[in-house]
């Protein structure tokens, strides 16, 4: 028999790594307004949706804004297997006695930190609802299991990415989550600023840089014959730092690029004659 | 497919068949045409030259092309000893397909002409088929194009700047990767003419300044090719420099250096027409393509009137959205021109703010600056009558098809497995895809009045299905506490084992991720109580779907002959099941006949789209696939509904039908596959069978 009820031990716990503060300036190129729109938004404690495709740019955008108003920051790349205690906390049990431990979204508010939910839509559909009473006025977060309201103090914030480009209908933001932010569109950068970009990111020279950021283009015409994205800014980049490791561009491209975008062996096969069709 | 042996006198086996024997054979094939001049006297004379494989070859082609037309036959065994003589064994069958799928294309005579140019089979081992690189191309050119550039087959490569046209197959270069490159060299041409305005000037007009128009053209051609690889050269280095290795430099002749200009056009090109004409061949000719002035300026016509009417109304909406006339005028202006970057080089304003345009209207703007060289003012002057949005979305399926008829709808071609053959008839069937027309809404209030309790039911069983969620005990890490692991943990513990880690429960929802389309047989033959019975079970189904959760679509399909396939829609995958859906179940109507290859091929096309782990094509038959007139019955359809089946399987999708015919037994395994059907005995019970069936299907 049990003597002692397991829910009068109760400790609290933190983990050590409660909220990463951004320490040195993360590279970020801005495309348009959005740094102001997001400070704005900061200020005035409203949460942030980022729309766009991936690797354009969101992670690295919210790491930068986290720098520059000097907040810690939290991010839980979220997957089809999300629940809601996996965000807000749960019991665990040690030594007899069950301790309750936070979740990321319980840390972030605690600490006042901004907390970003990578890929939003990949978590199950109830799951989103828990951060509703967090992205409207209440700025709460009920925490059921132990009976807390936890409220957000001013610094906190809230900022949710997603990629309307996924087809299915399952994967679409729910009206009432999504009605609650302000929404920055993210695109891929046009050929001036992507080239900079990949310039800065990898220290590759202006030429093949110029090929990169072409074959970028022609891969995105392909969105929808068979590639649900183009090449984002991050596989150039990824092609671009092994170019300047020495390695044969085709091969880098081949590599960071083609085999990266699809399994399609036509289409590989199509998305590397145009590498070879540039370089 | 092998003669039936009763007609072979068969010579022992491997020794050839003499003169007399083939006569007598090929005489029976070719009956038809033959008269006392024309006589098989002389051809079975050279075929018995052959060895008995090339006898045996001819005589079997013979049959399978005068299914096809006899007279085609007749020039086949003609042609065919002193051809096998030429080329190599591995290239003979491409070679009579190739002149099989041209009389499908144009007719008699252009097959004709196909069976004497051997000259592509002749050095054959590195050939490269049209169909084996198709759709590398195919992106290659998607990739390189703002809009879509189908590629097609034809006798001479051309573009008319909506299509591409290849010719079946390359054969120049002694390697399989030179002939690639040939044909991607010659798409990066085809494309850069209608990228770099090849057909903006009057070609017919300026070329029938000269005495031999032609030849003009020849000549014009080459020169439009010099200033076509400088921007290729530009735009696509690495393609350059590969064709250039494979033809070797050549010097440009110094009256073309102006052609080498990024601004140069084709007006420059017109203007050397004159330097060159008088020579007896132009200066420089390293594509085997042709410019076809006239078929290219008809189709630019209509794609410019088409896509003028489509700009219009895509900026009327948006200017609607803006929020109206108080929204000020359009303006568009260049900005910094960089080749490549497609729709971004334009800035689009709405009173003077710019504003992004939606993905449709940048893909219009880029194509008509491709055609125009800009957008011309009167495409921005926009009256306050925004067309309804249908009407403007009908065109832009049209656009993108790139393919429209008389009646409006959009019409798409498949192509059909000649199991004689063994190859497939390209572009053999067109199909429509249209509306059911909605039919009595009293038909389903009768259905559910009929079914009621059995409707019932089915919500009933088929929900539970769907609700399916497990609570998951003793898992490592989960939402609650698994209070009985808990305290037989404790009790071990104080037993002075250590506290298992196995204690905590977990919700997990089992997901149906599951799409279904439904393909239902609306041939002539079922009228009267089959399809009243289909029609019922379709509601049912519905009922029973709609309580599930899972995607699915209905279609029903028909047509006559291989020109009019029809699909009819009765609900898309992203249609509700509503009032409209209800009543054009009820308006399924019988039609024509069975032509399944097709239809399957389409409604493939349209699973595909669907994003699901298990994607299901039910199809709903009474009978064997058939259609009027040509050989689609019996065998013919069958194998080729069966290769359309197998299509369908590579691309993961399950095939599986349901069928009333009790002859089902002696060809739907050989069509689905052993146990991906069902029989069910009686088209009354279709109703109450469908959904059930469908339940065990997907369970």
């Amino acid at each position: 028999m049990i003597n002692r009820p397991p829910a009068s031990g109760h400790a609290q716990v933190f983990l050590p790594d409660a909220a990463r503060p951004v320490s040195d300036e993360p590279y970020y190129e801005a495309v348009g307004e959005e740094i102001a729109l997001f400070q704005a938004a900061y200020e005035d404690r409203i949460p942030v949706l980022l729309k766009g495709p991936t690797g354009c740019g969101k992670t690295r955008f919210v790491e930068y804004m986290a720098w520059r108003l000097r907040r810690p920051l939290v991010t839980v790349s979220c997957h089809d297997d999300l629940t809601a205690s996996d965000l807000v906390g749960r019991y665990l049990i040690t030594n007899a006695q069950t301790v309750w431990v936070d979740g990321p979204l319980a840390r972030a508010v605690r600490a006042g930190a901004i907390c970003y939910l990578d890929e939003i839509v990949e978590a199950r559909r109830d799951t989103t609802v828990v951060i509703h009473p967090l992205a409207d006025d209440r700025r709460m977060l009920p925490i059921e299991k132990r009976g807390e309201l936890l409220e957000a103090p001013p610094e906190f914030m809230l900022v949710l990415s997603y990629n309307p480009g996924y087809q299915s209908v399952l994967k679409e933001l729910k009206e009432s989550t999504r009605q609650r932010f302000v929404a920055i569109e993210f695109r891929y950068p046009d050929v001036e600023v992507e080239r900079r970009i990949v310039v800065a990111e990898s220290g590759l020279d202006e030429e093949n840089t110029e090929k990169l950021v072409r074959l970028a283009h022609l891969t995105r015409n392909l969105k929808g014959s068979g590639l649900d994205e183009g090449a984002s800014t991050r596989l150039l980049v990824h092609a671009a730092k092994l170019m300047r490791r020495g390695i044969a561009p085709r091969t880098a491209c081949a590599g960071a690029i083609a085999q990266a975008l699809t399994d399609d062996p036509d289409m590989l096969r199509a998305v590397n004659e145009l590498a070879s069709s540039l370089f | 497919m092998p003669l039936p042996s009763s007609e072979r006198p068969a010579p022992a086996a491997g020794e050839r068949y003499a003169a007399h024997q083939l006569e007598s054979q090929l005489g029976r094939l070719l009956e038809a045409v033959l008269s006392l001049r024309r006589t098989v006297t002389d051809i079975a004379e050279s075929a018995a030259m052959l060895d008995r494989d090339g006898q045996a070859f001819v005589l079997h082609w013979t049959g399978v092309i005068a299914r096809t037309n006899v007279e085609l036959a007749f020039q086949f065994a003609t042609a065919a000893p002193g051809t096998l003589a030429r080329i190599d064994r591995s290239q003979t069958e491409a070679w009579v397909i190739h002149a099989i799928d041209a009389y499908d294309r144009d007719g008699l005579q252009s097959g004709t002409e196909a069976l004497r140019e051997t000259a592509p089979f002749e050095h054959a081992a590195a050939a490269v088929e049209f169909d084996a690189v198709a759709r590398v191309l195919q992106l290659f050119v998607q990739g390189l194009s703002g809009r879509p550039l189908p590629l097609e087959t034809a006798r001479e490569a051309y573009t008319d700047t909506d299509t591409i046209f290849l010719p079946n197959r390359i054969s120049r270069g002694a390697t399989c990767e030179e002939n690639f490159l040939h044909y991607k060299a010659t798409v990066a041409l085809l494309w850069a003419q209608t990228r770099h305005g090849t057909y903006s000037a009057d070609l017919e007009k300026a070329c029938n300044a000269y005495p031999d128009p032609r030849h003009a053209l020849h000549t014009l051609n080459a020169l439009e090719a010099i200033r076509l690889e400088a921007h290729i050269e530009r735009e696509l280095p690495g393609l350059a420099r590969a064709t250039a290795a494979l033809r070797g430099e050549e010097p440009i002749d110094e009256r073309c250096v102006p052609l080498l200009a990024p601004s140069a056009t084709v007006e420059d090109s017109i203007r050397l027409i004159g330097e060159f004409y008088a020579c007896a061949s132009p200066p420089h000719d390293a594509y085997a393509s042709v410019l076809q002035p006239g078929r290219a300026a008809a189709v630019r016509e209509r794609r410019i009137a088409r896509e003028k009417k489509a700009i219009r109304d895509a900026l009327a909406r948006l200017r609607e959205e803006m929020g109206g006339d108080e929204a000020g005028a359009f303006t568009i202006e260049e900005a910094g021109a960089r080749e490549l970057s497609a729709a971004g080089e334009y800035v689009l304003e709405l009173g003077g703010v710019p504003v992004s345009p939606p993905a449709e209207l940048a893909r219009l703007i880029d194509s008509v600056v491709q055609d125009l060289g800009q957008i011309p003012e009167d495409y921005l002057a926009i009256a306050g009558d925004a067309q309804p949005w249908y009407a403007s979305r009908a065109n832009r399926d049209a656009l993108e098809s790139g393919n429209e008829d008389q009646g409006g709808t959009q019409a798409y071609r498949y192509d059909e497995w000649d199991h004689a053959r063994g190859h497939y008839r390209r572009g053999w069937c067109m199909l429509r895809e249209t509306d059911v027309q909605p039919g009595d809404d009293e038909f389903v209030k009768r259905v559910y009045a009929k079914h009621a309790s059995n409707i019932a039911r089915l919500k009933r069983t088929f929900e539970l299905v769907r609700g399916e969620e497990r609570l998951l005990k003793r898992q490592p890490e989960g939402d609650g506490i698994d209070l009985d692991a808990l305290v037989e943990g404790y009790c071990d513990m104080n037993a002075g084992t250590e506290l298992p880690p196995l204690l905590f429960t977990r919700r997990r929802k089992i997901e149906r991720d599951l799409a279904v389309m439904f393909m239902v047989d609306m041939s002539g033959s079922t009228k009267g109580w089959i399809n009243e019975a289909e029609r019922e079970a379709l509601v049912m189904l519905c009922e029973a779907l709609e309580a599930l959760g899972d995607r699915y679509a209905i279609y029903g399909f028909s047509g006559i002959t291989r020109r009019r396939c029809e699909v009819f829609r009765v609900k898309r995958f992203d249609e509700p099941y509503g009032a409209l859906v209800r009543s054009r179940i009820a308006g399924i109507e019988p039609q024509d006949y069975t032509r399944m290859g097709a239809a399957i091929r389409h409604l493939t096309m349209r699973l595909d789209e669907v994003e699901a782990r298990t994607k299901l094509l039910v199809t709903l038959s009474d009978g064997k696939p058939e259609d009027y007139s040509d050989n689609y019955r019996g065998e013919y359809g069958i194998e080729d509904t069966r290769q359309a089946l197998l299509e369908a399987h590579k691309l993961g999708i399950r095939p599986f039908c349901i069928t009333i015919d009790h002859e089902a037994r002696d060809y739907l395994p050989h069509m689905y596959g052993a146990v991906n059907w069902t029989l069910v005995n009686d088209a009354d019970q279709l109703p109450e069978k469908v959904a059930e069936i469908y339940r065990r299907l997907s369970a």
